[in-house]
């Protein structure tokens, strides 16, 4: 079947079949592979994206559903040449990261996090409790919990 | 994955009429389950009907007496929903506490009930208030509604539209989640509900149940202390890996007595 797909911004369309999953399509057909397939049974989080604006796993939708759909990934989140996102810059800045294999999702999560927390204080409890769906198995956490604060207040103009 | 037809349903309708033309239909709605479920090949349907186009399925009301939830509404929309906040804050903070933010995002009120996976979170709450289930075909209620493991009064082809849920005067759920899943390994809902007390356990048994004797004790005093000394045999529960039949008994105590601490 024929989907199409508005991804960091950009039409997309391409062949499928019904079972393929979203990462798939995302990773092999469109080559954007900074989507991670962590566990592939919905529990790590590597693999999470925004579809409409909302934080999903990937490697838990198919193709099909993403049909019309507006997606985002870590491709989309700072221009290719330019600097990079305050929330990645952050994850640099507080040592968010060790293999690096959980970073595109951990970022996609923070983000949608900030979202979700508009305008209120992202304390580190909340944090660590938004980041049940997705696992680290390099940095015990402080870093991204502290990372994820940082960029949050840069994002919002503060220091 | 085994092949499958996919099929996007824009009405209630099309999707009906797409369970009937398909060989071994499978409805999904957030998928949350199923996809897991299809990647693992433990099902192979010969369709897939997508709900995700219907939109009347989709929405939060409150009338009069009742929070009305359509069955495709997300939990994280249940969490966040100003309005379920105010009228019945217990089923806002326990639709908060499904899965993970990716997977309250796509998982639906309809999906959980109508495969009433025994440590599913949302039969607690159904029952609990005395809940009232609309589908395709009948209005039951949610006492009757789930009638064992994943099994439920649905037919075949039959679908959840929406659930009705009575404000209660009071109510909470206490719920001991897997560290690694976030399904209740036990959870107790307890209301003060017009008709009187209700006490739902979830993810202790085959499927949801209440425990007359709490619901008794508690409407002669609303205290945990009223039921301290209540317990719920082991025999016919959930034992696996994660809890033993009688640690989950003995979490059912404590988990009543937190929602009953909880709802002062």
């Amino acid at each position: 079947m024929q989907i199409s797909v508005t991804i960091n911004g950009k039409q997309e369309s391409g062949e499928v079949e019904p079972r393929t999953l979203l990462v798939e399509f995302i990773r092999y057909q469109l080559g954007l592979t900074g989507t991670h397939v962590g566990c592939d049974t919905s529990q790590c989080g590597a693999c999470t994206i925004h579809m409409n604006g909302k934080s999903v796993k990937a490697c838990t939708l198919l193709a099909a559903q993403a049909d019309g759909q507006d997606i985002q990934t870590i491709e989309g989140v700072a221009p290719a040449a330019g600097p990079l996102h305050p929330m990645q810059e952050a994850f640099r800045d507080n040592h968010g990261l060790q293999c690096g294999f959980c970073t595109p999702g951990m970022i996609m999560s923070a983000l949608a996090m900030v979202e979700r927390h508009k305008g209120e204080d992202l304390d580190e409890q909340t944090i660590r409790e938004e980041l049940e769906g997705n696992l680290c198995r390099c940095t015990g956490y402080h870093g991204i919990v502290k990372a994820i604060a940082a960029g949050a207040k840069a994002m919002q103009g503060g220091s | 994955m085994y092949a499958f037809e996919y099929r996007k349903a824009a009405s209630l309708d099309d999707a009906q009429k797409a369970f009937e033309s398909a060989d071994d239909g499978t409805y999904m709605a957030g998928g949350m389950t199923l996809i897991p479920t299809l990647k693992q090949r433990l099902a192979s349907p010969s369709d897939v009907i997508d709900l995700d186009g219907i939109d009347d399925l989709r929405g939060i009301t409150v009338d009069g007496d009742n929070v009305i939830i359509g069955a495709m509404t997300c939990h994280a929309d249940v969490a966040a929903s100003a309005d379920v906040q105010k009228a019945i804050p217990a089923l806002a903070h326990l639709a908060s506490l499904i899965g993970d933010p990716q997977v309250r995002n796509r998982g639906t009120l309809g999906g959980s009930i109508a495969n009433n996976d025994p440590a599913a979170d949302y039969p607690g709450a159904l029952v609990g208030l005395g809940a009232t289930v609309h589908t395709t075909n009948k209005t039951v209620s949610a006492d009757e509604f789930f009638t064992g493991m994943f099994e439920t009064t649905l037919d075949e082809g039959e679908l959840v539209t929406k659930v009705s849920f009575p404000i209660p005067e009071k109510a909470a759920y206490q719920k001991f989640p897997n560290p690694a899943s976030r399904y209740s390994v036990v959870g107790a809902f307890v209301a003060k509900t017009k008709d009187g007390i209700r006490v739902a356990i979830t993810g202790a048994g085959p499927t949801v149940f209440r425990v007359p004797e709490m619901e008794q004790a508690l409407t002669a005093a609303f205290t945990a202390d009223a039921i301290a000394d209540i317990s719920v045999p082991a025999d016919d529960l959930n034992a696996d890996l994660h809890a033993s039949a009688e640690y989950r008994a003995h979490l059912i105590g404590v988990m009543a007595k937190r929602a009953v601490a909880d709802c002062s």
